[in-house]
């Protein structure tokens, strides 16, 4: 079901919405009135209510892991946002930082007192100037209102936020390879545990929330969280409120825009998306970003547990199953970042994996070695593939090479790039099969719909 | 000459450091501002970053080579990165770079031989929504079309 909200996007068409008076004049920095106002546990609960499922791809509910953050003793706790946005397919969290960037700011107000902290980091991949530069006026225009320093809103508990710089990388955007980087160090991920809520930025307690998730906040708090989370149709199953989605490929319209969780992958690819370039059917699609498994759309949900979430879609195509967290895990994908991919019939899906693989192969941080030669591996065997050089044998091994990277590394970045493979190899063994037989040629494979 | 921050960023790199514990967490901001000045990282600026910061070279050495971003060698005036990942791919980001190529005849990576320009290919820039998309020193190009490719290289020629 599609339902427009605007809670975010309202600056967007706004002159010069990324302002604080223009943020203010359409209900900015209320909320956090509101929220100051409340003891630290009032505020992680009602959080809770909200079922903020985390929007970075994980879905990890955002007041359950601010309830991990205790005080410590003698370290001082942070909050560290992850506006590190690289994976591919994902362009969401830039609409944000230039064109509501206030929405983070008075979000990560709320969070840092949630949680403890006094001090947010933003961290930016460098190659998202505007946004950088959108972040730091905003933290500047609240700064001269006092809504940051001091005494934010008259209350005693101070809180600073500050933007700190990537320099391109994309395993940066892996909650403690980010923190590395925000240490200063190169941005290898780290072994967990132990949690960031327990030793995360600096050896200090720390939550990390990607850039969308924080920016909800203030929404949840003005509305309050049960009633945010009812503007779901997945509300039952605790996936709430309202987010970003996106389409891009072979779309008439690619996009962004703001609706309640509740739309499914059709009515986002032809009511929001115009349909098909060409009007073409479309071959398949990528829910949230490269690392989700790809989804077709003769795929039907087969669930026979009545008890099932998903059993009232039995029998349906997985493109007609409302896109949520659970709904998505139980279709054998993931909802990932939530911005759809689109490919036509015509494109090549041999083509298509190996374009997603020499990504992986590149952004691999090298630390772990069935990630570092596993990538490079499957890269250079697709690459074979194509050239027409490859025999069942080399197809057969690129299922053995992803599946030695799953689960054998540090970070999710293995899973990440085998899962994927996996999907396509499972779903298009047949154009596999044709290359290896000749019958195709890698030359006239193409990417580009005609 | 050794190389040194001008005063200006001096000052900046003060401010950058009352934002973290320590002081090994500017390292990265610090890298950026030298190569904002400098072009690229030299092993000069390596000893400079290393010395205000109180880091072995080695570790500063090590954040250099981890990072695409930081030049290891100099480049060209301008910096174009043509996005090659799949949801540009799609939409004929390849197309883009390939024209790129012949336009300005050097392979990415490469740099024109008046040294205006370095050719790179880069990974999803997050303009997904907005493709094909080239990415010239800090400014965004996006929906871009073949004239408009033509229009962009054949200003950085000139400036």
């Amino acid at each position: 079901m599609i339902r427009k909200t605007d809670f975010l996007t309202r600056t967007y068409d706004k002159p010069e919405g990324w302002t604080l008076p223009v943020y203010e004049r359409l209900g900015g920095y209320q909320a956090v009135k509101k929220a100051l106002g409340m003891t630290r546990d009032e505020v992680v609960n009602e959080a809770k209510k909200a079922n903020v499922r985390g929007r970075g791809g994980a879905g990890f509910p955002m007041g359950v892991k601010w309830s991990f953050m205790k005080p410590h003793p003698t370290k001082p706790a942070y909050l560290a946002i992850n506006a590190d946005e690289g994976e591919p397919g994902t362009h969401k969290d830039r609409t944000i930082m230039e064109q509501n960037p206030h929405a983070v700011i008075e979000g990560c107000i709320i969070g840092c007192y949630g949680i403890g902290a006094h001090v947010a980091s933003i961290y930016v991949r460098d190659e998202l100037h505007l946004s950088k530069k959108r972040l730091w006026d905003a933290i500047k225009e609240a700064r001269a209102k006092g809504y940051l320093g001091k005494r934010p809103f008259g209350k005693d508990y101070p809180v600073e936020v500050y933007v700190h710089t990537g320099a391109g990388a994309y395993i940066c955007g892996e909650e403690t390879s980010m923190l590395n980087s925000l240490e200063g160090k190169r941005g290898e991920p780290r072994l967990k545990p132990p949690f960031p809520a327990q030793a995360g930025a600096f050896g200090c307690p720390t939550t990390v929330n990607n850039l969308e998730t924080i920016a909800i906040v203030p929404t949840v708090f003005g509305m309050g969280g049960e009633e945010f989370s009812k503007l779901s149709t997945l509300h039952g199953i605790n996936d709430g409120g309202a987010r970003l989605f996106g389409v891009n490929g072979h779309v008439k319209k690619p996009q962004i825009i703001e609706l309640a969780v509740g739309v499914t992958m059709n009515e986002l690819i032809y009511d929001i998306g115009g349909g098909v370039l060409g009007d073409k059917k479309i071959l398949c699609a990528i829910p949230g970003g490269s690392s989700t498994p790809v989804l077709r759309p003769e795929e039907v949900v087969n669930v026979t547990d009545e008890k099932s979430p998903l059993f009232q879609w039995n029998g349906k195509s997985v493109f007609d199953v409302p896109l949520g967290v659970d709904t998505m895990r139980g279709v054998g994908t993931m909802l990932g970042t939530c911005c759809v991919t689109v490919l036509a019939e015509g494109t090549c899906p041999v083509l298509a994996m190996q374009n997603l693989m020499q990504f992986y192969h590149h952004e691999s941080c090298g630390q772990c070695t069935p990630c570092r030669e596993g990538s490079a591996w499957l890269d250079r065997t697709l690459q074979k593939i194509l050239d027409g050089q490859a025999s069942m044998a080399d197809l057969d091994a690129l299922g053995d090479i992803a599946n030695n990277i799953m689960g054998n590394t540090i970070c999710a970045f293995g899973e990440g790039t085998a899962m994927p493979a996996l999907g396509f190899l499972r779903k298009f063994r047949k154009e596999f099969e044709q290359y290896v037989r000749g019958e195709k040629k890698g030359s006239e494979a193409r990417l580009t719909v005609q | 000459m050794p190389f040194a921050l001008t005063e200006q960023r001096e000052r900046e790199l003060d401010d950058i450091l009352t934002r973290y514990p320590t002081k090994m967490a500017a390292c990265i901001p610090a890298l950026h501002l030298c190569q904002d000045q400098n072009g690229w990282v030299s092993e000069d600026v390596i000893m400079y970053v290393s010395t205000r910061l109180d880091l072995p070279p080695s570790h500063v050495k090590g954040v250099v080579t981890f990072y695409t971003l930081f030049n290891q060698e100099p480049v060209g005036k301008h910096q174009v990165w043509v996005c090659r990942t799949l949801p540009c791919a799609l939409r004929g980001g390849l197309d883009v770079l390939h024209q790129c190529e012949k336009k300005l005849g050097i392979k990415p990576g490469e740099t024109t031989a008046d040294g205006m320009v370095t050719l790179r290919t880069a990974e999803c820039l997050a303009s997904c929504g907005t493709a094909p998309m080239m990415q010239v020193d800090k400014a965004y190009y996006e929906n871009l079309t073949s004239e408009r490719v033509d229009e962009i290289l054949a200003r950085l020629k000139e400036a």
